[in-house]
């Protein structure tokens, strides 16, 4: 069976971990989304503070969560992701 | 309505005509003509992928019935709208390298051949196969509505001639053309998309007197619009937390985005598109609903939400930049619709009939057979389209619920969970579609939460489920 071929494909090892870093990042992005809207954004609307004339909760939760993911995503790609090949070797697929 | 604004609108148009003409050339020369046609031959560069599937994936619900929903609902929906950030990343993520590698291992060409050589199961093929014929026939449906209707209100045409114009051209790029020009118009569509969007942010803002005044009407009118609950207080942490499944990482089991997912040429493209991807996607969701809530105090007491978006547009733009302008939700859905009509087409020619009624087919008259039913799904959706239902979202919302809820994990798990067999992707699929179509109907967002988080739970605890207690049954039929 190629089952046991397929747990050891290096590859395999490489794709699993990258899953992973994407699951990690949603579960980031989603508290960070999270904590911000409903942290700050519960109070009564007269103690509301203001960045760039956006509410606060807003800027930080939508504005800054969407910045903050763009470097993660940015750094985590640069630095974790690797280059593979999809092909199978040996294995004519042209 | 005004010339000014539809000049840009046709040139737009004969743009896209002209890409499609132009890409279907190399399929004239092609000796794979199904992988061609359906798949682009897997040559996806980086920037191109990140357009096809941020345009595919940003519809008429984006451009029009979000900002819309915005207009409505104020800030709140704002941020309900970024829980879709997620895409950009997370599907390219989690399917990743290993499915690019296993789809070309079983040289699959459509999500169904690949489910087919994972499971080796013929009701796990005819199940996905209809289930994406029906929905993503609805769902093509309701986007050719939006379409049409975007036409009719910028033309003042009837809505026949509007949706004629519209199904031309789509129809005519897409059948000639394949899976290239799909891709190739997404790329154009979704930098009008983006460029589009930017244009009518800083318009609106400009035309509003700034940010903090424009805030401050809001506070003036109704002092909820700027908090996270909505204009009466209804949107809920936890409904609007559900959004994540639905429009956020549940679009994983889109079979519009997955079928992306296997088109990509190597690691470096799909690294490219990961970011590319994020960045357009968090900008147009983020920018397209804000739009919606700015517009509220230039424009007041706009009572069907689908109108802010062109109204705004033609209110605080030069006529000529609004025409540009409007050509992003056009484009929208243009590129939406596009790939829809080939993943019907795909399904129908690569699944069902290459699969049962004529496996031996040449590859002449599979190109053959592969542009008459294109064409005549077009024709048919026209036709459907004629009368059209009410309400845009939610139909579009029924059929996306329905695909996830069916695809997620027999697609998901069937890469990543070795256990997982067929009994598992079937139980799974009649579940998740069935407790959906249930659900929607008579508990329509249960306990506060979005339809969909039920479905995808319940399809979850049918596949671990019927995958383990079937675990001796395969193994015995597989070393057989």
């Amino acid at each position: 069976m190629n089952k046991n071929k397929e747990d050891t494909d290096p590859r395999f090892k490489i794709a699993n971990r990258e899953a992973v870093i994407g699951i990690i990042l949603v579960i980031i992005n989603f508290v960070w989304w999270f904590v911000f809207a409903y942290g700050m954004g519960s109070g009564p609307i007269a103690n509301y503070s203001y960045v760039m004339g956006l509410p606060a909760w807003f800027f930080y939760s939508c504005v800054g969560g969407f910045i903050l993911m763009v470097l993660l995503v940015t750094a985590v790609v640069k630095f974790y992701f690797k280059e593979v090949s999809f092909e199978d070797e040996g294995r004519d697929d042209s | 309505m005004n010339g000014a604004v539809i000049f840009p609108l046709l040139l737009f148009l004969i743009g896209i005509f002209m890409i499609g003409l132009w890409s279907s050339k190399s399929l004239k020369t092609s000796n794979s003509f199904l992988q061609d046609y359906f798949l682009g031959g897997r040559q996806l560069g980086g920037f191109i992928l990140a357009m096809t599937m941020t345009a595919t994936y940003g519809s008429a619900s984006s451009f029009i019935g979000g900002p819309g929903a915005a207009y409505t609902q104020g800030l709140g929906w704002v941020l309900l709208s970024m829980a879709q950030l997620a895409t950009g990343y997370f599907v390219l993520m989690v399917l990743g390298k290993k499915f690019a590698i296993m789809t070309r291992r079983y040289k699959a060409v459509t999500l169904v051949d690949y489910l087919k050589e994972r499971y080796q199961s013929k009701w796990v093929v005819v199940l996905s196969a209809i289930s994406i014929i029906i929905f993503l026939f609805s769902a093509m449906a309701a986007q050719w509505v939006g379409g049409a209707i975007l036409i009719e209100s910028l033309t003042g045409l009837s809505y026949t001639g509007s949706l004629f114009i519209f199904a031309v051209s789509v129809m005519v790029y897409v059948i000639i053309g394949g899976f290239r020009a799909v891709a190739l118009t997404d790329t154009v569509q979704g930098i009008v998309m983006f460029i589009g969007t930017l244009i009518l942010l800083i318009a609106t803002i400009v035309a509003g007197g700034g940010i903090s005044n424009i805030i401050a009407d809001l506070v003036a009118e109704n002092p909820n619009l700027i908090t996270p609950y909505g204009f009466d207080g209804g949107l809920t942490p936890l409904y609007v937390s559900s959004f994540w499944i639905l429009v956020g990482v549940g679009v994983v089991g889109l079979p519009q985005i997955t079928i992306r997912a296997m088109s990509y040429k190597n690691a470096r493209a799909m690294h490219q598109a990961i970011i590319v991807g994020t960045i357009v996607v968090g900008f147009i969701m983020l920018g397209m609903h804000l739009i919606g809530v700015f517009a509220r105090p230039i424009l007041p007491g706009i009572e069907k939400g689908d109108t802010v978006m062109p109204l705004l547009a033609m209110e605080v733009l030069p006529a000529w930049v609004a025409g540009l302008v409007l050509a992003a939700p056009m484009a929208a859905i243009m590129s939406t619709v596009d790939s829809l009509l080939l993943l019907v087409s795909s399904a129908v020619v690569k699944d069902v009939y290459l699969n049962y009624i004529k496996p031996d087919a040449s590859n002449q008259l599979v190109k053959k057979i592969s542009l008459s039913v294109t064409t005549i799904i077009g024709v048919a959706v026209f036709l459907m389209a004629l009368s059209p239902p009410d309400l845009i979202i939610w139909l579009n919302l029924f059929a996306f619920g329905g695909l996830e809820a069916a695809f997620i994990w027999p697609v998901v798990l069937g890469l990543y969970w070795q256990t997982g067999n067929k009994y598992g992707a079937l139980s799974s699929m009649v579940v998740g579609v069935g407790s959906y179509i249930l659900i929607h109907s008579f508990l329509p967002n249960a306990f506060g939460m979005h339809t969909i988080t039920f479905p995808v739970l319940l399809s979850l605890a049918a596949f671990i489920l019927g995958s383990l207690s079937t675990k001796r049954i395969a193994l015995k039929n597989s070393t057989l």
